[in-house]
């Protein structure tokens, strides 16, 4: 198993922050989108042990609080690698031959779009425009934004992502 | 004269250079507005100032600022609950740069123009609603905050009245429905972002059911700038019937793709041609999207119409966010036109039975035609479908509504093109290394 399975569903650091938002809101279950990103921030992803937990926490049925993590593209709800790549896959970045490279990028890393590599090193997912057009094509690796990538340059992109 | 004069939006950022922070920020006149507004009008007075201003909502829609601000109760509510002011700075439009950019450079005139806006609905608590996925402007923005907090200007008992503000970010979990505005004030509150049966519209009931404004980012940082400088000097800054400038984008195979803010009303063309420098060499303009993904086409016949809300919206679409995509003569008009569909598809909330059944299934048809198993008929089909799809009133908000403008006006503009599909029976065209 892994190590997230050794430890509880939600740790104390993260009942506190997640506590913190809940006291700048008229109610517990407000917080439930800062929640979610909350766990996630720390493990990666939202386990189905962790949603249980979130949901005793703020006052809200598991299932309810599912609807919620699963109505968000950047909740994810199943394990991701160390390192996420999303990639924009709308208008601006398409007219600058973002199809083309995106499969470039499925060739270079062996997956497809919705799958971890093998060493899990990267997770390769498409994202809505990044708000970065005018250096389109456009990617995001963890929290860096990523522009005028073309798949020359994708070498030197993944370096520092080990 | 000073660039704030002409571009009070970016000016500043010119002029310094780079992102402005709290000391360049007043060393250019930063915070006087909400001094002034504060200090020394009444909220009714701030509200007739925007008014007066002609200042358009600048998120997409164009709704009048003041007067959707004049539809909060005003006064201290009777029960004595707060009222809420919410930045819309979930910019998941396809083809749109500008917010991410305004809050990167220049955050404080953005709070500036939420202060002043709270003040004149008398909301204590204000929140920044900011796509999850932009972190460095989430950076920028906080500590800019800080930098208010610090110097008095967030907070309670604000330039010496008894005015509170508290003002937070709100990280969205990732759908583009969350820019509609009710569906906005759902996830504002912890819930999925379907929008809301409308009325009661959010100034009478919004937030936790409370009168609550919502404006887009680069609406609020118009503000201060109509409070120092006043009404008759926006209106002046607009080339047509439109008030103050509008910071305009291109993206596509341009010499120079960017933003730039100029005068309301500017032509396309100018944009195009000497902001942008111009098409690449090789490549030849057939169309664009004005103002994000969900507007309609326009085409050669249209380059020389000013950027504004009323002359695009006569030619048959609309300025939207003013960010326009164009489409070069390298790009097949119905696999663009799929790559839309796609989106809208995708980031349908689900909520309505046409949007959520409809789009997807209009993408898979185009992917037909494109991929060369188009049938006769099938344009007539994706024409229908738009009709009752796009038809206003057929779904609860106006995702779908939005979907169809862009395929309306491809089968309308490049109908050969698609025609071309179905008789060739494949893509006469080899798209940008999209092959």
């Amino acid at each position: 198993m892994s190590e997230a399975a050794l430890i509880p569903a939600l740790s104390p650091e993260e009942v506190a922050e997640i506590e913190a938002e809940i006291s700048h809101l008229p109610d517990r279950q407000s917080a439930a989108i800062d929640a979610l990103m909350i766990v996630q921030k720390h493990r990666g992803w939202v386990s189905d042990e962790s949603l249980s937990a979130i949901a005793s926490l703020i006052g809200m049925s598991t299932a309810e609080l599912d609807g919620v993590a699963t109505f968000y593209n950047l909740i994810y709800r199943q394990p991701v690698g160390r390192h996420v790549i999303s990639m924009c896959d709308s208008v601006s970045c398409y007219v600058m031959g973002a199809d083309g490279l995106a499969k470039d990028l499925e060739a270079k890393l062996g997956i497809r779009f919705g799958e971890t590599t093998a060493d899990e090193r990267f997770t390769l997912l498409p994202i809505v425009c990044l708000g970065a057009c005018d250096k389109a094509p456009t990617m995001q690796i963890d929290e860096d934004l990523i522009e005028n990538v073309s798949a020359d340059k994708l070498d030197d992109i993944f370096e520092k992502y080990a | 004269m000073s660039l704030l004069d002409t571009k009070p939006l970016t000016g500043r950022v010119e002029e310094v250079g780079g992102p402005v922070f709290l000391a360049d920020y007043e060393a250019g006149g930063g915070y006087v507005a909400a001094r002034k507004a504060i200090g020394q009008m009444t909220p009714s007075e701030v509200i007739d100032e925007v008014k007066d201003s002609n200042l358009r909502g600048r998120g997409g829609a164009g709704f009048p600022t003041g007067t959707k601000w004049g539809f909060v109760p005003p006064g201290p509510s009777p029960d004595g609950g707060v009222k809420y002011l919410v930045c819309n700075g979930d910019e998941m439009e396809p083809g749109t740069f500008k917010d991410r950019w305004l809050i990167s450079n220049n955050p404080h005139s953005l709070i500036e123009g939420m202060l002043i806006g709270a003040y004149a609905i008398g909301a204590t608590k204000a929140y920044v609603f900011l796509r999850g996925e932009y972190f460095e402007p989430k950076a920028k923005l906080a500590k800019a905050i800080d930098e208010a907090q610090a110097a008095g200007y967030l907070g309670n008992g604000l330039f010496g009245t008894d005015f509170d503000l508290d003002l937070r970010i709100h990280s969205s979990g990732g759908r583009y429905i969350c820019g509609e505005e009710t569906a906005l004030l759902n996830a504002l509150e912890g819930k999925r972002a379907q929008p809301r049966n409308k009325p009661p519209f959010p100034p009478a009931s919004g937030a936790w059911g409370r009168p609550t404004i919502v404006n887009n980012v680069e609406t609020y940082c118009n503000v201060p700038s109509i409070i120092e400088k006043g009404a008759d000097w926006y209106r002046d800054l607009g080339l047509t019937e439109d008030a103050g400038t509008k910071i305009y984008g291109v993206s596509g195979r341009v010499n120079k793709p960017g933003l730039w803010e100029l005068p309301i009303g500017t032509t396309i063309r100018e944009i195009i041609e000497e902001h942008a420098d111009g098409m690449q060499d090789g490549y030849h303009l057939r169309g664009l999207l004005p103002g994000g993904a969900s507007t309609d086409f326009l085409v050669e016949e249209h380059f020389d119409l000013a950027m504004d809300y009323g002359t695009i919206q006569a030619a048959g679409s609309r300025m939207g966010t003013g960010t326009m995509i164009l489409m070069d003569d390298s790009i097949c008009p119905v696999d663009m036109s799929r790559n839309l569909q796609h989106f809208f598809a995708q980031e349908s909330c689900g909520f309505c039975t046409p949007c959520r059944e409809g789009l997807p299934w209009i993408e898979s048809l185009l992917l037909d035609i494109e991929e060369g198993r188009g049938q006769p008929g099938d344009l007539e089909i994706l024409d229908q479908n738009a009709q009752y799809i796009g038809a206003p009133g057929n779904t609860f908000c106006l995702h779908a509504t939005g979907a169809i403008e862009p395929l309306q006006s491809a089968l309308k503009y490049f109908r050969d093109d698609f025609e071309r599909h179905i008789v060739e029976g494949k893509c006469p065209y080899r798209t940008n290394g999209n092959a």
